[in-house]
């Protein structure tokens, strides 16, 4: 998502490590570098200013210019100074005594509504009972649109046929309770921050609902208005945290950086993709490392541990250890990356593999098709490999509807595989990304 | 003089807009964009503003950045200003240069029967409000219009659309959630044909740039449409949010690159956004803006004009 940036980032700071020390040209024209790829990333200019200004002086002390390794120090300066501009340890959101009320503004399109379903979705994995209150009364569809989503994820949406958005609230929460939820969130209109009225509607919404969590959904594609933004719904309504969206296009998501900066409120949760189960809870150190091109492994360690079933994750690793993979643990390995969202998005967790990926395009139809194959494949041969022979491997390929060579290219994958496997055994125990932390 | 409908349309004739609206849409284009004027007038007024000196120059600059018109952009226009040598009026000169970079006044070519407007853009721009303001404007000025609902990816879009060609008594085609867009961009352009409309509006699902599966699907949709009905699409228009930062150059040149568009339309002027990200992309890749979004009225939606805007942006 930060690509761009973290790539300018790298081209300047390579040059500086180059050089083995920093002078004061260089370390100017660094500055500059980074200023206009923080501009570019539409990062507010004032922040970009006080941040570059920062850098510049930690830069200039004493330690760095004797250091041998000026260049990496200059990175570790400019990444410690991005996770405290972004804020400094996660920030969950507040649970206080049921209901919790989650209260979700911002601007037109910049995803509240989705975002709603996707937090909803979110809440009932951590073992809470949401519901949905459809209190966007402006836009036309947009009830329709909530309840359509509430049906898909099978959460409650509450609704009134009413003008005031107000008596929505209430009622919504009330409902809720009622039945039994212990999370309500509220969906909005989408409003201007300097439309005047529906400001103030949304701050008597803010009254009534009297919510626990104050949330503004923010696009990560705002340039440098985001600044504004923030600033006049956080005097009208105080929130406590920012939801970014639409962070899997390659916006550089200078807004970020900015939002924090000028209200002091962090950002809590981050949308990644267009599936409701693509939103994620935001950590400031992972996203400076991130922007650095330095990958993010912890992410990428939940996303494993939240996808596989303790036992099953025994049961596989020793497997493994034992240099035996059947087609049986290629299923269960399938289905655990399937549950860790689009492989794209999993790849680029991976400390290096970002940059490198960034043109490449993984056809998430191929593994369907593997998948297909193996399906095919009867149980006792996906056991025992071995079995399929030729008469096997034509009715495999008919099976699946793919052609021998692909049934072949399968087998052969899964041999090399089986090899690796053994050697691996041989060696080291498999630890890290199976293994327990 | 602003720019009329009749005007971008190409009419000779037309209902004429009297000077009262036109002043009256100058001014809220003015008032919405407040906060850059009270900027650069704030911190760049002619008496202050002195050619020779470098901190002012790096005013200007940082105004034009606030303003989202893009490190490269910027940089030309102060090129461009500095080899004046002479400024005279500063936010004239300046106003004179973005209107130049903005190009020659746009029009939609919607000459033939019918012609079709395939509309694209990432999520949230505004693209079916867009739809329904320019449906009711087509319809003001005597066209029958059919809209399309290509969107069957997001919850409840055909509803909002179909919503919106009732306001506009425009013809609706729609499709189930999770049908093809392209058979549903063929079957509007079908309809539009069979019924003797004149122009048929396709929405599509709103969709990020960077996923190219879904780019290649618009793609497709445009294909579908270019076999239907020589010509078409007489006009795809990138619908941007004016909100939005340098990111649209990126959403521009890939829409631009997937569907051949043909001229934007800067939606949400109405908020304090500047909308600068539109001379980036003017500047950058050619692109003219054809209409703009100032508010959530169906009157809101109107033809675009280079000296309105650029003179808005930067004066009183």
């Amino acid at each position: 998502m930060f690509d761009t940036l973290s790539d300018k980032l790298q081209a300047t700071l390579g040059d500086l490590r180059g050089k083995g020390r920093l002078d004061e040209d260089t370390i100017s024209k660094a500055m500059r570098e980074i200023r206009l790829a923080l501009l570019e990333a539409d990062v507010n200019f004032e922040v970009v200013k006080s941040f570059v200004a920062g850098v510049r002086e930690r830069a200039t002390g004493q330690d760095v210019l004797k250091s041998l390794t000026p260049g990496q120090q200059v990175v570790k300066i400019v990444h410690e100074e991005l996770t405290s501009l972004m804020g400094s340890g996660d920030s969950r959101l507040a649970f206080g005594r049921p209901p919790t009320v989650i209260l979700m503004a911002g601007l037109q399109g910049s995803g509240k509504t989705t975002t709603s379903a996707k937090l909803a979705l979110l809440l009932r994995k951590d073992g809470k009972k949401p519901a949905l209150v459809a209190a966007d009364l402006q836009r036309p569809a947009a009830i329709d649109q909530l309840e359509q989503l509430g049906r898909q994820i099978q959460i409650p949406v509450y609704r009134k046929d009413t003008q005031d958005p107000v008596e929505v609230v209430k009622y919504g929460i009330q409902a809720a309770q009622t039945a039994g939820q212990d999370v309500v969130i509220l969906d909005t209109a989408g409003r201007l921050h300097i439309d005047e009225e529906l400001m103030q509607e949304l701050a008597r919404v803010r009254n009534a609902a009297k919510p626990t969590n104050v949330l503004l959904v923010l696009d990560s594609m705002t340039g440098q208005e985001a600044v504004n933004v923030a600033e006049s719904f956080f005097e009208r309504i105080a929130f406590d945290g920012v939801v970014l969206t639409k962070l899997d296009g390659d916006a550089r998501g200078g807004a970020a950086l900015s939002v924090k900066a000028v209200t002091g409120k962090p950002i809590k949760l981050v949308s990644v993709g267009e599936k409701l189960d693509q939103l994620e809870y935001f950590y400031p150190e992972r996203m400076a490392s991130r922007i650095l091109g330095m990958g993010d492994v912890l992410t990428l360690i939940e996303k494993a541990e939240a996808a596989v079933e303790d036992d099953e994750q025994e049961a596989m690793e020793a497997r493994m250890r034992a240099g035996q993979f059947s087609f049986d643990d290629f299923l269960s390995a399938q289905k655990m990356l399937k549950n860790m969202g689009p492989i794209q998005g999993v790849l680029k967790l991976i400390p290096g593999l970002g940059n490198q990926l960034k043109d490449v395009d993984i056809d998430e139809r191929q593994l369907a098709r593997v998948e297909a194959i193996v399906l095919s494949m009867t149980p006792q041969e996906r056991r025992m490999p071995h079995l399929i022979n030729g008469s096997r491997r034509l009715r495999i390929a008919r099976g699946s509807g793919q052609t021998i060579q692909d049934v072949n290219k399968l087998l052969t994958a899964r041999k090399q595989m089986e090899k690796m496997m053994k050697q691996m055994g041989k060696g080291k125990a498999l630890s890290g990304f199976a293994g327990k932390r | 003089m602003s720019r009329s409908w009749s005007e971008l349309l190409g009419d000779g004739t037309g209902p004429v807009e009297t000077e009262a609206e036109r002043a009256g849409f100058f001014g809220r284009l003015r008032d919405s964009l407040g906060k850059s004027r009270r900027a650069l007038t704030g911190e760049l007024a002619a008496a202050a503003f002195d050619p020779g000196n470098e901190e002012d120059w790096e005013r200007l600059e940082e105004a034009l950045i606030r303003g989202d018109v893009g490190v490269p952009a910027t940089a030309e226009l102060v090129r461009r200003l500095e080899a004046r040598g002479d400024l005279g009026d500063l936010g004239e000169a300046l106003a004179e240069e973005i209107a130049d970079m903005l190009g020659e006044p746009a029009t939609l070519n919607l000459e033939a029967k019918p012609s079709v407007i395939l509309v694209v853009g990432v999520n949230g721009t505004g693209k079916t409000t867009t739809i329904g303001k320019l449906a009711q404007k087509l319809r003001e000025h005597d066209r029958s219009v059919l809209l399309g609902a290509a969107d069957t990816f997001r919850a409840a879009a055909e509803e909002q659309l179909e919503i919106w060609a009732q306001r506009a008594k425009a013809d609706f085609v729609g499709a189930a959630h999770g049908a093809d867009p392209a058979a549903v961009a063929y079957d509007a352009v079908e309809a539009a044909r069979a019924r003797g409309h004149d122009v048929a509006i396709v929405d599509t699902a709103g969709r990020l740039h960077t996923q190219s599966n879904l780019m290649e699907e618009l793609a497709k949709v445009r294909r579908v449409i270019e076999t239907r009905l020589d010509g078409a699409p007489h006009e795809t228009l990138l619908v941007v949010d004016a909100t939005t930062g340098q990111n649209g150059l990126q959403q521009a040149r890939l829409f631009g690159e997937a569907a051949q568009v043909t001229g934007v339309a800067l939606t949400k002027l109405d908020g304090s956004a500047k909308g600068g990200i539109a001379v980036a992309i003017a500047y950058e890749l050619g692109l003219p803006v054809k209409l703009i979004g100032v508010g959530e009225g169906l009157d809101d939606l109107r033809p675009f004009d280079a000296h309105d805007f650029a003179r808005a942006l930067v004066s009183g």
